[in-house]
């Protein structure tokens, strides 16, 4: 920077990495309005799922499909909300400047993640065997709400991955540099509070 | 008062030619391509949106030829299918919106007195999403598969059985494209309006045009998704097989339109909003004062766009649905007059408590308040649900809606234009042109439409290509389509006098009005960085009020000139207290280079092309990869994204 003062004392690099970062980030802002935009189509999607099972007729799913068995989608469950633990773990960490936290989080979060995909494509696999998207609405909402959560996985562990190589090529996460690691793990923990909803509607609510 | 852009005391020579060695980007094809300057993308959204209004309102002129005279044979049923679906699909998506979006983006950062908006390369992205998706739709008018069964694409008309062709993917995929421009620049108006202020606007010194855009942008975000939900399944329903909308395995039809209007209502005001924030932004500086009433503004904008959502079973009254339901969204449509009414009241208002000025952009405003209002009370008409049932389908539905569409965004617009035009341009309009072409407008409009209304009542049915030889109809129909010539030739005239204003336009002093916000404070065209000093503002009038022209003259705070590079301020959301400098990103071609691959995307699923549209995916998360991979900063030089 110039020596000049006054104006360069308060514009130069200097003075940018000398105050912490104050209030919320335009980044934060833009990921949240991004996630309501996201959360509200899911709302869509599962509101026409409750609107066409009102519609239906009493029984539900329709005869000759057996009514979804609860284990596995429960062990699904199990293996995706704690998942976000990680993600909290590691960004606490990356606040203080522990960038090993970071990686380790956002591994862990990455393994689970993937069986999580894995189970689902078990699921699927069971499934298909008794109907498909295009046997009837029942189909077509099972498979296109599942499958449409599990794209968002999909992109939630390809945005971790990325984090995860970023911050192993040196990416310069640190103390004051970590506006990514927040937004990526807002992303996640909005996959996993979907799936709640999608536990409650596909899987339990055809029991109530 | 007003104030120019001449370096003042408080910002030197060395600053100034930092701060252009930073932002000013050289005349070049790629500068061309790679730009994010708000200002350019703005010009962009609002001459591509004028070229997409353009050929829809020459679809409608080819409808009014056809339908001038009974039993006419210009054009066949089924071109016309396309060419009403093509007009309305267009008009609101492809035009109106945008158009918005396109003042929205080269005044807000003006009038909030920041640099750029907050993500300006997502803004960049934005624009070319619109540009494709727009060519995208209108691409397949000459190979005879554009959309035919109207802007709302109804099921089962829509359906595979009922519809086979590309027709419906092309307005399934091309408005599911579209969303995708839509959702980035509302989320970017949000961020900007919240964060992006300068230090000193708290929430209730907001310029109301400024109000206006995050209120719609607030709507969009919310309503969209139910948009993008009905097309993704109606996209899977005709290619896929899935049965969301087939009533034999399960589906029903009525989900499309519940989804649809729950966008489609709160859409109406989506296309209207912004166009009454620029009437608020236009009216202070033809009364020579601020908006009578400006907090009860702000609450009527909020209170429209909260309760837009509760109304979409008004749309329909006439599918069977429960009667109970109806008494309900009866009265939230009639209850939703009111912060309409408070508006209006709070404009007049103004005109009879201020000194009218009446030149151009205030005759458009009054064009507007009269054709506004008659809209309004066909729309209060429908509330009463017997008297939907029957008119729903006559052409005394088309009437209101272009009372309404036209009275309440086009008019605005053309305010808006013609009180922008210096600033955006440099250079002063012909004022003579302007006056010819809003009277040529004004009338064109009310012999259009008018007489819809008479020839509704007497039953004629919309979306037909003609019509028998009928007492009344006839007649109407042929002064419908004479003022249709009016209103094109009204349009002309704009063009030519937009075309005339760069030519040979004189130029234009930074401020030719004595307007009251802070856009009004740059040079005419601004300068790339906008502000030399970045303002601080005192009041709801900011060029108004002489602590403002302070805060930029001498003495001006060294923090606020940020001439190290591209550099603008955050401040707190709701008081707008100085938080701290952020860098704001260079030119880049990665927006363009995004936007084609997903052009590529969507290309290949209409043609069935699956395996390139696999590649056209990767090609996304990798362009995507490579945008947001951070930078490598040395953990001192730390200045944010």
């Amino acid at each position: 920077m110039s020596g000049r003062s006054g104006v360069a004392a308060a514009t130069g690099a200097e003075a940018f990495s000398a105050e912490l970062p104050a209030g919320r980030p335009t980044g934060w802002w833009g990921m949240v309005m991004f996630v309501a935009t996201e959360a509200t189509l899911f709302a869509c999607l599962l509101g026409s799922y409750f609107y066409l099972r009102f519609q239906y007729g009493p029984q539900w799913p329709p005869p000759g499909i057996e009514e979804p068995t609860l284990l596995k989608p429960l062990v699904m469950t199990a293996i995706l909300v704690p998942s976000s633990l990680p993600v909290i773990w590691a960004e606490h960490g990356i606040r203080r400047g522990q960038r090993w936290r970071l990686r380790c989080g956002m591994a862990a979060t990455l393994v689970m993640g993937t069986s999580f995909l894995a189970l689902q494509a078990t699921e699927y696999d069971e499934k298909l065997h008794m109907f498909t998207m295009t046997t009837n609405a029942y189909g077509s909402l099972f498979y296109v709400i599942t499958g449409f959560h599990g794209l968002h996985v999909l992109v939630g562990l390809t945005m971790i991955s990325w984090l995860l190589a970023a911050s192993l090529r040196g990416g310069g996460f640190g103390p004051r540099r970590h506006e990514r690691v927040r937004n990526v793990a807002i992303y996640w923990h909005f996959v996993d509070v979907v799936w709640v909803g999608i536990l409650f509607t596909i899987y339990l609510s055809p029991r109530l | 008062m007003s104030t120019t852009s001449t370096p003042s005391a408080g910002v030197g020579r060395e600053d100034l030619e930092r701060l252009a060695a930073h932002w000013e980007e050289r005349p070049s094809l790629r500068a061309w391509l790679s730009t994010v300057d708000h200002k350019k993308i703005g010009r962009r959204y609002l001459v591509t949106a004028g070229f997409f209004f353009v050929l829809a309102g020459l679809s409608a002129l080819v409808m009014r030829t056809q339908l001038g005279r009974p039993e006419s044979g210009l054009v066949a049923p089924q071109e016309y299918n396309q060419l009403f679906s093509m007009h309305g699909t267009a008009m609101v998506f492809l035009f109106a919106t945008p158009m918005l979006f396109g003042f929205g983006n080269f005044l807000v950062p003006l009038m909030i007195g920041s640099r750029d908006m907050a993500f300006p390369r997502l803004n960049a992205f934005g624009y070319w999403v619109f540009l494709f998706a727009g060519l995208f739709m209108w691409a397949s008018l000459p190979f005879g598969a554009a959309p035919n069964n109207g802007w709302f694409g109804y099921v089962p008309l829509s359906d595979e059985q009922n519809n086979p062709g590309l027709h419906m993917d092309v307005y399934a995929l091309g408005l599911l494209f579209l969303g995708i421009s839509t959702t980035s620049g509302a989320i970017n108006f949000i961020v900007t309006a919240l964060k992006l202020r300068a230090p000193g606007m708290s929430l209730n010194r907001v310029p109301l045009f400024v109000w206006a855009i995050v209120a719609t942008a607030f709507m969009v975000v919310f309503a969209l998704p139910a948009l993008n939900a009905d097309n993704a399944m109606l996209f899977l329903d005709r290619r896929f097989g899935t049965h969301f909308f087939d009533p034999s395995h399960g589906g029903n039809v009525l989900l499309w339109q519940h989804l649809f209007w729950i966008f489609g209502h709160p859409d109406v005001y989506i296309i209207v909003m912004p166009a009454l924030g620029i009437v608020s932004a236009v009216l202070p500086a033809f009364t020579r004062r601020g908006v009578v009433g400006y907090v009860l503004v702000v609450l009527a904008i909020v209170s429209i766009s909260i309760i837009s959502f509760g109304v979409w079973v008004h749309h329909m009254f006439a599918t069977g649905l429960p009667q109970l339901s109806f008494s309900f969204f009866s009265a939230a449509s009639t209850i939703i007059t009111i912060p309409s009414g408070v508006q209006i009241f709070a404009w007049l208002a103004t005109m009879l408590l201020g000194r009218l000025v009446l030149r151009v952009p205030l005759l458009f405003v009054i064009g507007f308040i009269v054709t506004f209002v008659l809209g309004g009370f066909t729309g209060a008409m429908f509330a009463v649900t017997a008297f939907d049932q029957q008119t729903t389908d006559t052409y005394f539905v088309v009437a209101h809606f272009h009372y309404v569409l036209i009275g309440g965004a086009v008019f605005p617009m053309l305010a808006g234009v013609y009180y922008w035009l210096p600033k955006i341009t440099g250079r002063m309009y012909h004022e003579g042109l302007a006056r010819w072409a809003f009277w040529l407008f004004f009338t064109g409009m009310h012999v259009t439409f008018f007489p819809m209304h008479l020839y509704g009542l007497f039953g004629m049915p919309r979306r037909v290509y003609t019509y028998p030889n009928i007492a009344g109809w006839a007649g109407w129909n042929l002064v419908s389509t004479i003022g249709s010539y009016l209103l094109a030739l009204g349009v002309l005239l704009t063009i030519v006098g937009v075309v005339h204003t760069l030519r040979r336009g004189r130029p234009a002093p930074p401020d030719p009005w004595g307007g009251d916000t802070l856009e009004w404070s740059t040079a005419s065209p601004p300068e790339p960085y906008n502000f030399p000093v970045l303002p601080r503002v005192h009041s709801l009038h900011p060029t108004w009020d002489a602590r403002t022209a302070e805060s930029t003259g001498p003495g001006a705070s060294a923090d606020r000139v940020l001439s190290g590079g591209r550099r603008t301020l955050l401040t707190s959301e709701l008081d707008a207290r100085q938080e701290r400098a952020v860098a704001m990103p260079e030119s880049t071609l990665k927006p363009l280079a995004l936007a084609g691959a997903l052009l590529l995307g969507f290309t290949a699923l209409l043609l069935a092309w699956y395996p390139v549209a696999v590649v056209a995916a990767l090609a996304v998360a990798a362009t995507l990869a490579v945008w947001l991979w951070p930078p490598r900063l040395p953990e001192q030089e730390e200045v944010g994204p």
